[in-house]
């Protein structure tokens, strides 16, 4: 009886089998390389030439740009990814984006000390278009979200935080969970929340409704209004800016917190 | 005299002066008026009198307006006269000096002469009607309404009819563009495909791909933009581009970094370098692949990422740690300090200034006072007076 795979003389067959595998399959992946490689340059080619007719209009079409950015998300591209890409080198898709990147970080840093770090997508929008001027392309809403989630990146704590029929975008590492952002979407109607509120809605003790306001107190995301009618209001900042547009310093700022 | 309107006296284009003559008065219907002593002009398209006394004052009459006229002889005391009858004011007119009149005429008094030529031109000019053929501002009075409105719609329609072929060429352009955008988006398919089956194939024969294949390949995925699963764990996400990049970025911020207290918010390296550059920006992900090679690369600046997930770059030669040590001292002197106070005592960014405190914090240097006041850090007491 012949015990298959046992002993000197198998090992070393085995051995052999395996080494010429190894060959093989370093020769394989080398062959896909090349033909990678090969593909990629016709790749390159075809971007040039759609560049070349419709480069405008990605530059100056918002919708262009989210069907653009749909379609690559489907494929499983990333044309965000880096500079370096082929769709940002050619498309100079990566440009537009990054340096909105920037005009979003330097905007939520001015407004940080009136908001603690949070603003309304629509404010943002604003600001980020006040910016750039007249001459500048046009930015979409979806332009601004897709620019911050490259940011998150950076380790600064950007967040996106739905709330009502929009976003808030926090621009600071300041931890916020669930119940944080459950207590700002409810705050987002009225611009306000009180502890009676949010016992009602949400059906929680005080404690644990005191603790959320306070931690949004303590960051700046929220102001007191103890003078207010039947309890204390906490306010937001970051969505009462039709009502108060007038720029606050942030002496000013502080003297609000208690 | 409710036909008259203020004028400057000055001629419109296309309007020739015919003759002038000075000392006339003029008077509505058969009462004076405060018009006593001023210049008529005649012009091809109006009858304009202007003070003598007070040049501001200066009113005119379209020839238009004028039915007819009438010669009236001097008299004793009196002086010859043109009597010009008029139709009634068009509802656009000008302002002038009267509202209403109870006349529809008025009168031309000559006292210096000169009525006899003056009544021969303006019987021409009335007879030939130049004004209609040398249209401009006054003079198209009466027309002026129909024609203008004339003239306005066909230049609208021309203007829409532009904007709506604008408006299909950029839809043809559109639609072309989603078209090749469609097929372009087949063939990148096609790479993430063949990018797969290479990464399946390394994955099986781990180890069996040599570092330049590695190399190759990851530059391979970066210039499509396709995630890199497999070799992430084992050589990271960099690439020769994010080699090259670090060592450039050291060059780049050492002088920032200095001038900043040897530390440097990653958001902060973002806007400064892609500010810098203009064009061809780095991604944020760029940015970090590049730092996370910082450190094995041996470059004089290095990446460090704080507890909070703060990332942050830093001279080689600075040391946070004995950055505390002043942090320490600095919060002593004032009793205690926030974020906020530290960061504008020692000129640094809120961010950082927090990071510092929280580390000194952690190495028992200080201890926190957590209030809705906000975060209050104070000298460790327990600590130093045990």
């Amino acid at each position: 009886m012949h015990r298959r795979g046992v002993g000197a003389g198998a090992i070393a067959k085995r051995k052999l089998a395996e080494a010429k595998y190894k060959e093989r399959g370093t020769v394989l992946a080398e062959d896909q390389l090349a033909q990678m490689s090969k593909q990629l340059d016709m790749f390159k080619t075809n971007l040039e030439e759609f560049a070349s007719k419709h480069k405008q209009e990605i530059r100056k079409n918002p919708e262009f740009r989210v069907q653009f950015q749909d379609m690559c998300a489907t494929i499983g591209v990333d044309p965000l990814a880096s500079g370096k890409g082929f769709w940002s080198e050619m498309l100079g898709v990566g440009d537009f984006y990054y340096e909105l990147g920037v005009q979003i970080i330097e905007v939520c840093l001015a407004l940080k000390h009136r908001n603690g770090g949070l603003i309304t997508l629509e404010e943002l929008h604003q600001q980020v278009l006040k910016g750039r001027g007249k001459f500048a392309q046009d930015v979409s809403q979806d332009d601004l979200l897709r620019a911050i989630k490259k940011l998150k990146v950076l380790g600064n704590g950007f967040g996106i935080i739905p709330v009502g029929g929009t976003y808030l975008i926090q621009s600071v590492p300041a931890e916020l969970n669930m119940d944080h952002t459950v207590v700002l979407q409810l705050a987002e109607k009225k611009g306000f929340v009180t502890v009676s509120e949010i016992k009602s809605s949400l059906k929680w003790e005080t404690e644990r409704a005191k603790q959320v306001l306070e931690h949004l107190l303590k960051e700046g995301m929220a102001w007191l209004d103890e003078q207010a009618p039947e309890e204390p209001q906490y306010w937001l900042p970051a969505l009462f800016t039709e009502l108060y547009s007038q720029e606050i310093t942030p002496e000013e700022a502080k003297e609000a917190i208690p | 005299m409710d036909r008259f309107s203020w004028t400057t006296g000055l001629l419109e284009l296309g309007e020739t002066l015919v003759v002038q003559q000075r000392g006339v008065r003029l008077s509505d219907g058969e009462e004076k008026v405060k018009f006593d002593s001023g210049v008529l002009l005649l012009s091809t398209h109006r009858l304009i009198w202007r003070d003598q006394k007070n040049h501001e004052c200066c009113i005119a009459i379209p020839l238009s307006q004028i039915v007819f006229i009438e010669e009236q002889a001097a008299g004793i005391g009196k002086s010859a006269k043109i009597v010009v009858h008029l139709h009634p004011a068009s509802s656009n007119k000008e302002p002038g000096p009267f509202q209403s009149s109870k006349y529809s005429y008025i009168k031309l008094s000559f006292k210096e002469h000169g009525q006899i030529e003056f009544y021969r031109r303006l019987s021409e000019e009335i007879t030939q009607r130049r004004w209609e053929n040398m249209p401009t501002g006054q003079a198209m009075q009466v027309n002026k309404d129909t024609q203008a409105r004339r003239i306005r719609a066909v230049g609208i329609v021309g203007i829409e009819r532009k904007l709506e072929e604008k408006r299909k060429e950029t839809d043809k352009n559109i639609s072309e563009a989603f078209e090749d955008l469609s097929k372009l988006m087949e063939k990148a398919k096609e790479m993430v495909e063949l990018s797969k089956s290479i990464a399946n194939k390394i994955k099986e024969k781990q180890g069996d791909i040599t570092e330049d294949e590695t190399i190759r390949f990851k530059s391979y995925l970066l210039s499509m933009g396709i995630a890199n699963p497999v070799t992430r764990e084992t050589y990271g996400s960099g690439t020769q581009y994010h080699m090259q990049l670090a060592k450039q970025l050291a060059g780049i911020l050492q002088t920032p970094l200095e001038e900043r207290g040897g530390i440097m918010s990653l958001t902060e390296v973002y806007c400064l370098v892609n500010r810098a550059r203009g064009l061809e920006l780095l991604s944020p992900e760029d940015l970090v692949n590049a730092c996370k090679m910082l450190e094995s690369l041996k470059l004089p600046i290095r990446l460090r990422i704080f507890d909070s997930g703060v990332m942050v770059i830093e001279l080689q030669s600075h040391n946070e740690e004995e950055m505390v040590a002043s942090a320490l001292e600095t919060v002593s002197e004032k009793g205690s300090l926030t974020a906020d106070e530290f960061a504008k005592l020692v000129g640094m960014s809120v961010l950082l200034a927090k990071e510092r405190l929280l580390l000194a914090e952690k190495m028992g240097h200080l201890c926190r006072d957590d209030s809705v006041e906000g975060l209050r850090f104070y000298p460790n007491l327990f600590l130093t007076q045990s």
